[in-house]
């Protein structure tokens, strides 16, 4: 059941920021969701076939919420959860962004508004070599000031990467404020739309909701796709949700038991 | 020796262009990616030839060289094409981060570099690439010095198994080499009879080697015996090349088309000096100033980057030591 695994990762995410003393967790527990269901509903990535040029690819280029992917790539199977105790430890591979050392992990990002373009070469190179295997990206919403992504947005829709599923965490929420604030970027249906996605609008925490949405890809044949996921920074977490200050606030000892409380009442109500 | 014992040659573009024609016709995974300079980068008649084989992402630096990384990790042999200023400043962190940190063996090819735009000015202008690439990890530097050093080098990068940058100029270059001379990414190649002494070491790179060369011939002229060394690479830095040159040598002159701040000759400078091995040494380049109008050869002129410019370095160091 994908909403447990949810939970499972939450608590994950919690240990290695508390462990690590540091950590993107608001940001994390944002797109905690959006992952679970790509990678253990969506696409065909496995430790088993990581060597395979034609399964899936994915790229996170919201870089600093690496918890998130950590969590998920340890229960795949690419490493030993126990591997994660080292995170951003004195010479450990997990690092605070991803890297291609961890495996598991396809492009090296943290630096903002790269992926994008990463993906869309991925994307360029399968539909030359006429695979039919797709490329998936999370961007943050704060990240979409960054001009690169326009300059990759052009290109997706020039060469009609519909096997390109471009995904943007949009929790509203960035380092500073919210993003309407910090830089009003609204209307993005409308400006992906008029750069020539195929854009969709999903609650990024509804597991239904997204299973049905990834159902649906390719939403226009030609077209690259664009799912904006309303997301809750913090999510699952009561006193973290919505919270600017914990885009990367390390929780106390006390809070991290609240917050561990909270996971486990959420918990046994799936069971109920 | 005088210059019109050297033939001259075609500009490095061209040699590029129809280099890559040979090797695309045998390699189908080698792509060409332009940001709308494939007329300046002499490509036309490749992207007649191949249209399959060649990407163009429009004006946009960032967006070619993530693109390129994309399509590297991808299993593609890639050819990222751009004049070396908009490349190597505007697209310098996809360079650090997307190819050199991710490990993708992206060939970066700048055009026009050092000052061969000329009279177009500093926007056009490269004079800082090899100073910021040096400091980023996991990416080879070369600087071919005429066509023949072109050829090899590009034929090498195809299959070369890390990140690499490869900037040349656009006028006609004379032929410096012999056919058959021994090409090696990371290996400086001697243009000079080896001897066990001589007064100067010239250590040159790109465009400025045949200007070197012609130096150390009329410093013969003079009874003033000097080796040349074309250091096309800037990394793999030869180290062994420069002990040899330096170590024989009472002086050292190094040279190169780009600020003498972070280049070839600080490079050389600070091995030098760790190696133990101490002389006299200038570094022949551009100057920490706004950069003369002028055409590539009047630019070398003004800043002592011609034969006569070297001759004068060289004697003045022999002569006097280094400037105080």
């Amino acid at each position: 059941m994908l909403e447990r695994k949810s939970i499972l990762y939450r608590k994950l995410i919690l240990e290695m920021i508390l462990n690590a003393n540091a950590g993107h967790t608001g940001g994390s527990l944002s797109c905690v969701d959006l992952l679970n269901v790509l990678y253990n509903h969506v696409m065909n990535i496995s430790p088993e076939n990581f060597a395979d040029i034609n399964r899936d690819h994915y790229i996170h280029s919201k870089g600093h919420s690496v918890e998130a992917l950590y969590a998920i790539l340890a229960e795949k199977g690419f490493y030993d959860r126990e591997e994660l105790n080292s995170i951003e430890k004195y010479g450990s591979d997990f690092i605070g962004h991803p890297s291609r050392s961890v495996p598991g992990i396809e492009q090296n990002t943290g630096a903002l508004g790269h992926g994008l373009s990463v993906a869309v070469g991925m994307a360029l190179a399968a539909k030359r070599d006429g695979r039919n295997n797709r490329v998936f990206t999370i961007m943050g919403d704060g990240e979409l000031t960054e001009g690169s992504i326009w300059e990759a947005s052009t290109s997706a829709a020039h060469y009609h990467l519909d096997n390109l599923v471009a995904i943007v965490d949009r929790n509203s929420l960035q380092i500073s404020g919210k993003t309407e604030d910090i830089m009003a970027m609204e209307p993005l249906e409308e400006k992906f739309s008029a750069f020539g996605f195929a854009v969709r609008n999903v609650n990024g925490h509804s597991i239904p909701d997204l299973i049905h949405i990834f159902e649906e890809l390719p939403f226009q044949e030609g077209k690259p796709n664009m799912i904006i996921a309303h997301t809750i920074k913090g999510k699952g977490i009561s006193f973290m949700e919505n919270k600017v200050e914990w885009h990367h606030h390390v929780p106390s000892e006390q809070e991290y038991r609240i917050a561990m409380q909270e996971l486990d009442e959420a918990e046994k109500k799936l069971e109920e | 020796m005088s210059k019109s014992q050297l033939s001259l040659g075609s500009a490095n573009l061209d040699i590029f262009s129809k280099t890559l024609i040979d090797l695309a016709e045998k390699d189908q995974d080698i792509l060409v990616v332009t940001s709308d300079s494939r007329a300046s980068g002499k490509l036309t008649p490749f992207g007649k030839k191949f249209p399959n084989q060649m990407i163009e992402i429009g004006i946009a630096e960032q967006n070619l060289v993530g693109i390129s990384a994309g399509l590297a990790a991808s299993g593609k042999k890639v050819f990222a094409i751009s004049p070396a200023c908009f490349l190597t400043a505007r697209a310098l962190e996809q360079i650090k981060n997307d190819i050199a940190y991710s490990n993708r063996p992206v060939k970066i090819i700048g055009i026009s570099a050092g000052v061969s735009y000329g009279s177009l000015g500093s926007t056009h202008h490269s004079l800082h690439d090899f100073a910021v690439l040096q400091a980023i990890h996991n990416i080879d530097i070369v600087a071919p010095a005429d066509n023949f050093e072109t050829i090899a080098a590009i034929r090498a990068s195809v299959d070369h198994p890390r990140p690499i940058y490869i900037r040349f100029g656009k006028k006609p270059l004379l032929n410096l080499h012999e056919n058959g001379t021994h090409f090696e990414i990371g290996k400086a190649i001697l243009l000079t009879p080896k001897r066990e002494q001589y007064d100067v070491a010239f250590i040159a790179t790109g465009e400025t080697v045949a200007q070197a060369y012609f130096a150390s011939v009329g410093l013969s002229e003079l009874g003033i015996t000097s080796c040349v060394l074309s250091f096309h690479s800037i990394r793999p830095f030869d180290k062994e090349a420069v002990e040899q040159a330096a170590s024989r040598s009472k002086v050292v002159i190094t040279v190169e088309e780009h600020s003498i701040n972070g280049g070839l000759g600080c490079h050389i400078a600070s091995f030098l000096m760790e190696a133990g091995i101490f002389r006299p040494l200038k570094i022949a380049g551009i100057p920490d100033e706004h950069t003369i109008t002028g055409n590539q050869l009047e630019i070398f002129r003004h800043y002592g980057i011609t034969q006569e410019g070297l001759m004068e370095s060289a004697q003045n160091l022999l002569e006097k030591g280094p400037d105080t």
